[in-house]
Order: C-alpha cells, then sequence, then structure tokens
C-alpha cells in the first residue's frame, strides 16, 4: 500500500515529504525505540507509528532505514525533527488517531505488523 | 517511427519496463447507463482526457472528449453513454513491454489506452502519454542513482592500496547528555560504511549497534569516543567512554533490566533492550567496565559475503 493511501486512512496531515508514493509493506507501532531497532526488517518498506516527536525518532528510523513515521493524536514535531527529516528523505504525517485507533484501521486494510511480514514468494 | 522510439536509451528502457509499470491505477470509471450529460464533470474533475465504460467488471466501451463533443454538436439529446462510447476499444495488457503501448499511443494518435489483466480481462488502469513520461522518468532517475552510488563506492581502496593487510579506521567523539546530536556518530558510519561498498545488511547491523552503544553513552556517560577500524573481512567497532561504570555486566545484559533515568525513558530509551540488540546485531561482543572509571564495549561484525544473513538471531 503507498503512503497516500495510508494518509487517507489515517485522515492523516503531511508534516515533512513531497512524494507519497513509496509502498509501506509493514508496520511498526512503537513507543521504544530500542524496540524499533530490533524488530523493523528494514530491507522492507515500514512505516513507524509513534507517540514520540523528538529527533531521535527520525534518527532511530534513519538507522533503521524506516521511509516513513507518523505520529499519533496530533502531535507535531520540533523544528529539529522536521530538519532532520528533510535531510534524510523521511516522510513524516501527523494523525489525530490514538496509537492504538491507527494500528486497527492499518491492521483490518491487510497491513502487516513487521514480525509476521513474510516477503511473498 | 514515435519520437519517443528513436532514443536508444528510451526504446531499451521501453523494453525493460511494463505498461503495469507505468499506467495509472486511478480506476474513474462510467457504467453504460451513465447519463452522457454526467460525462463532461467527470472528465473535468479528474482532468482526463476518455473514461473506461464497465458493465460488470467487463470494459465494453470507453467515451471520451470526442465522444463528449460530438454529443453535444448534435444537440445533446438525453441519452446513456453506451449510445455515444466507442466500442471497438483498443486495449493492452499489463504485462506488456512498456514500448506496445508507445507504439500504439503513435499508431492510433489516441491520448490513453485502457489496460487489462491477462488472465481475467479485468481492468487494472489506463495508460496516458503522461504516465508514460512520469514512467520513464522514474526509472531513468532509479538508473543514475545506482550509477551515481556506483561510482562513489570507495571499496576499491582496499583493492588500490598495496600491503599486507589494509585497514581503515573511523573515530568518532560523542558528548554525552546531548539528546538531540545523539546517534549522528551513528548515523556518519553508515554513510561512510555505505560508500565502502559495505553490504547493505552489514551496514544495517553495524549502525544499529554502534547507535544502542551511542545512546548508553549519551545517557551514563559526560563524554566518549567510537573508533571503528574496517578490514576487508570484518568491523571491529570499539565504543568507550568515562562515564559511571556497570557494577553488575551479566545484570546488564538482561532484556528489560535498566538504570535509566526517567527522562530518558520519556525519550523511549533506557528501556534495558540495548545490549540486548547489540548482541543480537554483532558476531561478537565483548563488555568491560570499571565502577567510577569507565566502560568499553568492543564489538566485531564480520563482512565477508558468506556471513550475510538476513534472519534476525534469536530474540533475547
Amino acid at each position: 500500500m503507498n503512503l497516500a493511501k495510508i494518509k487517507e486512512i489515517l485522515k492523516a496531515d503531511l508534516i515533512v515529504g513531497s512524494s507519497l508514493e513509496r509502498e509501506i509493506k509493514m508496520i511498526c507501532a512503537c513507543d521504544l525505540m530500542s524496540d524499533v531497532l530490533s524488530c523493523v526488517q528494514t530491507r522492507f518498506s515500514s512505516l513507524l507509528l509513534t507517540n514520540l516527536i523528538h529527533p531521535q525518532t527520525v534518527r532511530t528510523a534513519e538507522i533503521a532505514e524506516i521511509p516513513a513515521i507518523c505520529f499519533m493524536r496530533g502531535k507535531e514535531p520540533q523544528d529539529l525533527t522536521m530538519d532532520l527529516a528533510k535531510k534524510n528523505d523521511i516522510v513524516l504525517l501527523s494523525t489525530s488517531f490514538s496509537l492504538y485507533e491507527a494500528s486497527g484501521r492499518l491492521y483490518e486494510e491487510g497491513l502487516p505488523g513487521c514480525s509476521e511480514y513474510r516477503e511473498a514468494k | 517511427m514515435s519520437p519517443y522510439v528513436k532514443a536508444p536509451k528510451i526504446r531499451e528502457l521501453g523494453y525493460e519496463l511494463k505498461v503495469r509499470d507505468a499506467m495509472d491505477r486511478n480506476l474513474i470509471t462510467v457504467q453504460p447507463e451513465t447519463p452522457m450529460s454526467k460525462v463532461r464533470g467527470v472528465l473535468r474533475s479528474n482532468r482526463i482526457s476518455g473514461i473506461p465504460v464497465i458493465d460488470k467488471d467487463k470494459l465494453v466501451g470507453v467515451v471520451c472528449v470526442e465522444d463528449l463533443v460530438n454529443w453535444l454538436r448534435a444537440g445533446a439529446d438525453n441519452c446513456s453513454v453506451e449510445e455515444k462510447m466507442s466500442k471497438n476499444v483498443v486495449t493492452l495488457y499489463t504485462d506488456e513491454p512498456l514500448i506496445h503501448a508507445i507504439n500504439k499511443l503513435e499508431q492510433y494518435g489516441f491520448f490513453h489506452f485502457p489496460v487489462l489483466e491477462r488472465e481475467n480481462r479485468v481492468l487494472a488502469g489506463t495508460i496516458t502519454r503522461e504516465g508514460i513520461i512520469r514512467g520513464l522518468l522514474k526509472k531513468l532517475e532509479i538508473d543514475y542513482r545506482e550509477e551515481e552510488i556506483r561510482h562513489y563506492r570507495a571499496s576499491h581502496v582496499f583493492e588500490d592500496m598495496i600491503a599486507d593487510k589494509t585497514s581503515l579506521i573511523f573515530q568518532y567523539y560523542v558528548v554525552g547528555q546531548d539528546f538531540n546530536r545523539a546517534g549522528e556518530s551513528a548515523s556518519a558510519l553508515k554513510k561512510t560504511l555505505k560508500r565502502l561498498g559495505t553490504h547493505p545488511e552489514i551496514v544495517r547491523r553495524a549502525a544499529i549497534a554502534v547507535y544502542e552503544a551511542e545512546m548508553n553513552l549519551v545517557i551514563f556517560a559526560r563524554s566518549g569516543e567510537i573508533i571503528v577500524k574496517v578490514d576487508p573481512n570484518q568491523i571491529r567497532i570499539e565504543v568507550e567512554d568515562s562515564g559511571p561504570g556497570i557494577p553488575d555486566i551479566e545484570k546488564a545484559m538482561q532484556p528489560g533490566y535498566s538504570t535509566a533515568p526517567n527522562w530518558v525513558r520519556e525519550l523511549g530509551f533506557g528501556a534495558g533492550m540495548g545490549l540486548n540488540n547489540i548482541k543480537k546485531c554483532v558476531d561478537e561482543m565483548n563488555v568491560t567496565s570499571t565502577v567510577g572509571k569507565g566502560t568499553r564495549v568492543e564489538m566485531y561484525v564480520a563482512t565477508k559475503k558468506e556471513s550475510v544473513s538476513y534472519e534476525v538471531k534469536g530474540t533475547g
């Protein structure tokens, strides 16, 4: 599913990023950055759903090669977070849903979690 | 001959790309019974020049601007799309090379073609000149990027240097307690390893390990250093700080064990998974620490091809 469709499902605002054509194959919904680093199979495109809006969230995404982050409950990140996202070509979205509600909506649409994703043969 | 096809590179890409790579999947359709008076609005609001007409999943025709103009000129009678649409529709299949689409557009002078799935002839999208240009440009951009990476790659340094053994050393200085800058070393190392042509999976593992170690350093120490030694077979990473030290390393290695202060936890770190994560990413890891003096984490990542594994090692 591409980011444009996800943006629609989550009724999200685009904060940073120009292209929403990127394919997202799995979701990582998490507020623990170490868990993000340990669970994401980075060679596939994943989207990180999180409540954390500080620059380290983007840094974590960069290291784990996560191309997009969506913040929950309408939170808007600091300037530093946005700058870092621009520099690393990471898309930032913001939704008014909570982490549970956003996860549920995307799971319902068939997007798997990062530990259950299997590459189609 | 089509002006597209004269350029050999475009012809090459036209065979490489499939129709599905350039088609527009946004399906805007009408039914045979849709009144003609609605067609103008659909064309205009979607900024398209033709609409596939669908009857129970099957493509039965196309209604385009020309049909609309003819209908208007003939007096705009109240009638359905079915009466005015073009029924002999030229279509393409998703798995055809893009060059077929380019040739057909040229041959018929149309602006768009419906695209069908070969096995069930269900409408999958439409192909337009705009879509073809976009598809070609996207492919060119990807090719260009790959070429640029290849060009930039410094992996040949190992072959160019004449010595019995060649290693590269990268050093990073880390400032403790500065959370906004934490991770800069890991980020810089990641870019450096990529330039060296290191396998992406190895880059990722090394970057995650260094990032976790760097976070620990920033949380607990005032300052520290990361020294990375890269040779053709392995990467050795040493993270050393002059922090408070770890009294019980065995305990610190346990998943979930943490002594991190609350402000760190609020930022999503310090959940007691750091050392554990490092262990999962590297091939060998040694932690030595003296209370009151500091901590030293030494890790090795093998870079030989056979050691590249996509599997995540057993979760701790």
